[in-house]
């Protein structure tokens, strides 16, 4: 590093990344989720799950509910950039081990095998609030709702009862008790 | 029955409620419609450049010598492409803009029409916000809405893209509102609170600096007053990034000069060891800060700045006051005046010490450079053409690289809005049509680009539109047939190298400015510079001066990137009494 060959200067310190949920509220217009997208990757920040709908049709608001990893000044940029653009309203942040905050995420699973297994699979999703959506008598569908870490080791563990197909919604997150975010 | 306007005719309607006075564009398909309106809008002049990329510089001169927003017209597909290097320059520098582009009718979006292009998509990374109007009736809105986006809170391009369709519908006129704030988008985020704490460091501060920037320049020119007044009334030293150049007096013995990569060795040396740091303005950007990790490790600092995404971006800061500079400095200097009466008398003592140091640093002189009789020394150039021009109140834009850099450090600023340049981006090809621009905005003011001969072939052809419009612009191009910055790092980094940095078959600049219309003057020698100075000054016309200088000169004192402020390298006579050999090459 001595002999440095570069226009700029080295990479300092890092410090220690942290899961967060940060909850945007954004005009539901062209291109919105472009441009929270795009400031993800343009700056370098990383998304492990995105969700979004409109949740108010009467002011057109949607609400986009990203899943990142970053150190806390990164975690305190990705805030304060998204607070920066134009249709934003409001950011909230929070950390994935908050008590106060409610995350889920809903998965669909596909099984294909007997009925023996079938109903194994059911009853190891009996935990995540199982619901069949389909049957066959050699195939179900069962939508289950949980954490993320739980639907990954859901996931894994299923395979031996025939799972074939996953499809995940991103975590989707909401405070407890009364309060609401401002 | 209300009027019913055409898209067209709207967006001038707009530009006349923004006094909007001139836009720079160049005509093409996707926007015929909106030039044919030109006629019948007397108030407001169409610039025609020479290239997209030309208008974004001219339009961002003419922002940041005016203060007022710079407006482009362009056209769809490479139109817009074009431009984006502009729209990129202004966001990094923060520079209010506004970009109207065409764009193919609604119903062939996305079809891959003719000069079609996802105009929006490719501007977002590099604009504050854009549009893509698809509604005639909300075209008013979005065009005023456009003006206040580009102006307010950090200042910054804006893009508009109006599908030919849409300019050719009627819609009703809405009349400019300053309705409520954008998404509650606040940008004086302080309190009283901060502003006392601020006073409480300010007098127990021994080792103190003022650390001012761009910011300071974009709030108005009463910033600037009010920033002289709270140095003078502290007394403190104060340094300026290369934006900031202005706001505070140059010839004035409490400015340390420039600060960063090529700043002075008292400013570096003052801000790797003072106790107090006040940014004002600046965003601690990589050619400030050198190694980060190092960064004047034993100081208090305090940032003000109004874009709170500045705030603890790349250096940790102790206090952060959020806001526009001048509202902040106001409070500051009220608060301070009533709290701290007879401050400068009482505090001398306490930061004596450190201005004894600061003179220490200082005697290092670490801008002079070893003079010749017989080649031109490019700092004695620019020496020179400030001598000659300082009584002028001229207005001085650049190019990217070592002439920039001995501008900056030779030509002494003492107004806010007076020097042009590309900091953040460092767009070679900026200065020529940023003077275009600066010279539109100030008819009767001298306006002289100091290029380097790499950089101002890249937009040359803007000489054009400088003879085209009578504008006297004068660009003085210091002439070493190398990319000097380019070839100075590779002296200094790849073992002289010189891997393509040198440009064989250079145009005869003097035979070219005649080739435009315009004078071209050529200077040899330093016996005839001031006389050959004084000849571009008379001219009342658009001027091209080659100054043949020195091939090998480099750029110093300099900061080898990845070290921090107190390891920085002096120019060849200090280097040569300090005897530094072998190792010392390690340094860089």
């Amino acid at each position: 590093m001595a002999n440095s060959k570069s226009a700029y200067s080295f990479a300092g310190k890092k410090q220690k990344p942290d899961t967060h949920i940060i909850v945007v509220w954004v005009d539901n217009e062209a291109g919105v989720l472009a441009r929270v997208v795009g400031l993800f990757s343009g700056r370098g920040y990383n998304i492990e799950s995105l969700a979004v709908a409109e949740v108010d049709q009467k002011q057109s608001i949607s609400r986009i509910t990203i899943v990142t990893t970053g150190t806390p000044q990164v975690v305190d940029q990705i805030k304060l950039q998204l607070k920066k653009l134009v249709p934003v309203h409001k950011v909230a942040d929070f950390k994935r081990e908050d008590k106060n905050v409610i995350f889920k995420e809903m998965a669909l699973f596909k099984f294909v095998a007997n009925n023996g297994k079938l109903n194994k699979a059911f009853e190891a999703c009996k935990n995540f609030n199982p619901v069949i959506l389909d049957k066959t008598n050699k195939s179900n569908v069962i939508q289950i709702t949980a954490l993320r870490r739980e639907i990954d080791i859901m996931s894994k563990n299923l395979k031996k009862f025939g799972l074939v197909s996953v499809s995940r919604t991103g975590a989707v997150a909401m405070t407890r008790g009364s309060e609401i975010f401002k | 029955m209300p009027k019913l306007y055409s898209g067209a005719k709207i967006v001038f309607k707009c530009l006349e409620d923004q006094n909007v006075s001139h836009i720079f564009g160049y005509p093409g398909g996707a926007v015929l419609p909106i030039y044919d309106e030109l006629k019948n809008f007397n108030s407001i002049k169409h610039i025609l450049v020479r290239h997209e990329q030309g208008a974004g510089h001219a339009a961002e001169g003419y922002a940041r010598s005016t203060g007022k927003p710079g407006v482009l017209l362009v056209t769809s597909g490479p139109g817009a492409t074009n431009a984006v290097t502009a729209l990129t320059d202004a966001y990094m520098d923060s520079v209010p803009l506004v970009c109207i582009t065409g764009q193919v009718p609604t119903h062939l979006i996305g079809t891959d029409a003719f000069q079609e292009c996802d105009t929006t998509g490719i501007t977002r990374p590099c604009t504050k916000h854009n549009w893509l109007v698809k509604d005639v009736n909300d075209l008013a809105e979005i065009m005023h809405k456009a003006f206040e986006v580009a102006t307010t809170g950090r200042p910054g391009p804006v893009l508009v893209d109006i599908p030919k369709d849409i300019q050719f519908q009627k819609a009703k006129y809405k009349n400019y509102k300053n309705n409520k704030k954008l998404n509650g988008k606040s940008h004086n985020n302080y309190s009283q609170k901060n502003i006392d704490e601020l006073i409480n460091l300010i007098s127990k501060a021994k080792k103190p600096i003022f650390y001012t920037g761009g910011g300071v320049i974009n709030s108005g020119t009463k910033a600037s007053e009010l920033l002289r007044e709270l140095v003078y009334a502290t007394g403190f030293p104060i340094t300026s990034t290369l934006q900031g150049l202005g706001c505070f007096p140059a010839d004035d013995n409490q400015f340390l000069g420039m600060l960063g990569m090529h700043g002075t060795y008292e400013a570096n040396n003052a801000m790797y060891s003072c106790d107090l740091m006040i940014n004002v303005g600046a965003r601690f950007d990589d050619r400030i800060t050198g190694k980060i990790d190092e960064f004047s490790p034993k100081s208090k600092k305090v940032h003000i700045d109004i874009d709170p995404s500045s705030i603890n971006k790349n250096v940790k800061v102790d206090l952060a006051i959020v806001g526009d500079i001048k509202s902040v400095l106001t409070t500051t200097l009220k608060t301070f005046k009533k709290s701290k009466k007879n401050f400068s008398k009482s505090n001398k003592s306490q930061i004596s010490n450190w201005w004894e140091q600061i003179q220490k640093w200082r005697s290092k002189r670490s801008l002079d450079y070893i003079g010749s009789d017989e080649t031109i020394k490019p700092q004695y150039a620019i020496e020179r053409l400030y001598e000659l021009t300082k009584d002028k109140d001229a207005y001085i834009t650049t190019e990217v690289g070592q002439h920039q850099m001995w501008a900056a450090q030779h030509y002494k600023f003492n107004k806010p809005n007076r020097w042009m340049t590309s900091g953040g981006l460092g767009t070679m090809g900026y200065g020529l049509p940023a003077a275009v621009g600066v010279q539109i905005a100030h008819p009767k003011k001298l306006v002289i680009d100091i290029a380097g001969e790499a950089s101002v072939l890249m937009t040359m052809q803007e000489m054009s539109t400088a003879v085209q419009y009578n504008l006297p612009i004068k660009i003085f191009i210091l002439n070493n047939e190398y990319m000097g910055m380019v070839r100075q790092w590779q002296e200094l980094l790849h073992d002289k190298n010189y891997s393509e940095s040198y440009t064989a078959a250079l145009p005869d600049f003097v035979k070219m400015a005649e080739a435009y219309g315009c004078v071209g003057i050529r200077a040899k020698t330093p016996e005839e510079l001031d006389d050959k100075i004084i000849e571009m000054l008379n001219t009342d016309r658009p001027v091209i001066f080659d100054c043949l200088v020195d091939k090998q000169e480099n750029c110093f004192p300099m900061i080898p990137s990845g070290k921090p402020h107190n390891q920085m390298l002096l120019g060849p006579k200090d280097q040569k009494e300090k005897k530094i050999t072998g190792k010392g090459r390690t340094l860089v």
